[in-house]
């Protein structure tokens, strides 16, 4: 899109802004009803007595059965048309097709707030008037780039008492091109391990060597000088030459952090990566593991060990050693 | 079946953690159940066409299941004021969500209690976090 074709997009697109949803408030097809509560209840494993059990219900403070609050949204829904014909137009679906006429065709739901007012009970019926509320301006995220739209809705009943009301958050965005050229295929769930080392010239040969078990630290051939993470040249004395010792992986808790948000997949939580001096003298950067956070101090003795973190992954993991954690 | 007073619980209690084994019975009839008839949830093949191995949980199954995890703990005297979620990554057949909570606030105007909560899987993680407000006898 050019400034000017979004401006005249953005233009049109704003105009929704405090549309209608539905010309009228729209009523449920059924009125609140057992059968569907029983069903609700029985997929989502609600046991809750005061939804299915008439007889524990009419003893309790309410006297009568209700409705799962969290299902005031599913009365008003348009049901199986969606998938057979596809959704029927309203203020929404004409906002919706204004996007993806756009190439905004991605379609996220992020949000949902509800607040409740009075519990609906068999019997009653329920009507939605909804509008579009707010369009965000244009945002550019993970997903891609696009608009945040919210829907307002009122839930009223029969006698037109307000029962709630509801955000809906929606992401519109246009979508990644591989999604729409590659389909994704029956298959296991691929699970995610740690970021991947990358692994160049110089410093490949000390992965390699953690997958196989040994934390090498290099040293300068000219001057002995050690040091970490690897890089070509010696900063003592400008040499190339360097060979490499192997760390006993002694050493203590120079500083650390506990990684909290946004937690990444692939890594298991609590996560502490700390700075650690070696016995060797340099440092190095790694998980330290197998105490509580809060026992974990400046100065604590540890000792590490090369192990298997995930399918993918040898990495030095770093242990208390006894007597030094608290 | 009891009921906790308003009286008996404290900022900072944790509730009981709640696995969920996630199935595509639970994704399809879940979207059923609340009358979410998008092919998304319920077609395999239009799933694989948005780039995912398979259907996906619908927010409104989501959102039940952030109900049932608190009063579950909660009994049945409770009465729900609010339910607050936001949604992550997606719940696939194949995966367990683990829904964890802990109280974060009381209001002595309204009895309420506000229960935050979160569901992780075990492979994207986060699919969803939000707080739930009951208000209690
Ligand atoms: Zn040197």
């Amino acid at each position: 899109m050019t400034p000017e074709e979004k401006k005249a997009f953005e233009d049109e697109l704003y105009t929704y802004v405090g549309k209608a949803i539905y010309s009228a408030p729209r009523k449920g097809y059924d009125d609140v009803n057992t059968a569907m509560i029983r069903q609700w209840s029985e997929v989502m494993g609600d046991k809750n007595p005061a939804y299915n059990d008439s007889e524990w219900a009419a003893k309790s403070q309410r006297g009568h059965t209700i409705a799962p609050p969290a299902m005031m949204y599913a009365w008003t829904q348009e049901g199986y048309k969606v998938a057979s014909e596809g959704r029927p137009a309203d203020g929404q679906v004409e906002m919706v097709q204004f996007f993806d006429r756009h190439g905004f065709s991605g379609s996220l739901g992020t949000n949902v707030d509800q607040e409740y007012f009075v519990e609906a009970k068999p019997g009653d019926s329920i009507f939605e008037e909804s509008i579009i509320d707010s369009i965000s301006e244009q945002k550019s995220t993970a997903r891609g780039i696009g608009y945040f739209f919210e829907t307002y809705a009122k839930f009223t009943n029969q006698d037109g008492v307000l029962i709630g009301t509801q955000r809906f958050r929606v992401f519109k965005f246009i979508p990644p091109v591989e999604a729409a050229t590659a389909p994704a295929q029956d298959g296991a769930l691929e699970v995610p391990t740690r970021a991947v080392s990358p692994r160049g010239q110089d410093n490949k040969w000390w992965w390699d060597a953690c997958d196989e078990g040994k934390i090498l630290i290099q040293r300068c051939q000219n001057c002995q000088t050690l040091r970490h993470p690897p890089r070509p040249m010696c900063g003592e004395c400008q040499s190339t030459e360097w060979d490499s010792i192997e760390s006993t992986l002694d050493g203590e808790v120079y500083s650390f952090v506990e990684m909290h948000h946004p937690k990444f997949p692939g890594y298991q939580y609590p996560l502490v990566v700390a700075v650690i001096d070696l016995a060797e003298g340099t440092r190095i950067i790694a998980n330290v593991v197998g105490c509580e956070v809060k026992d974990i101090h400046i100065g604590m003795k540890i000792k590490g060990k090369v192990e298997q973190v995930d399918p993918k992954t040898m990495l030095p993991q770093f242990y208390p050693v006894a007597g030094s954690a608290a | 079946m009891n009921t906790f007073n308003y009286a008996d619980v404290k900022v900072g209690d944790k509730l009981p953690a709640l696995e969920i084994p996630i199935t595509a019975s639970l994704i399809s009839c879940g979207a059923l159940a609340t009358r979410d008839f998008e092919p998304c949830h319920h077609d395999k093949s239009v799933a694989q066409g948005m780039g995912l191995t398979d259907v996906f949980m619908n927010i409104l199954t989501s959102q039940a299941l952030m109900a049932r995890f608190v009063t579950d703990w909660s009994g049945p005297e409770a009465v729900m004021k609010g339910l607050k979620v936001k949604l992550g990554a997606p719940n696939v057949p194949g995966m367990t969500m683990t829904v964890s909570g802990e109280i974060a606030a009381k209001d002595d105007a309204e009895n309420s209690v506000t229960v935050e909560v979160t569901g992780e899987n075990n492979i994207w993680g986060m699919h969803m976090s939000g707080s739930v407000r009951i208000a209690l006898p």
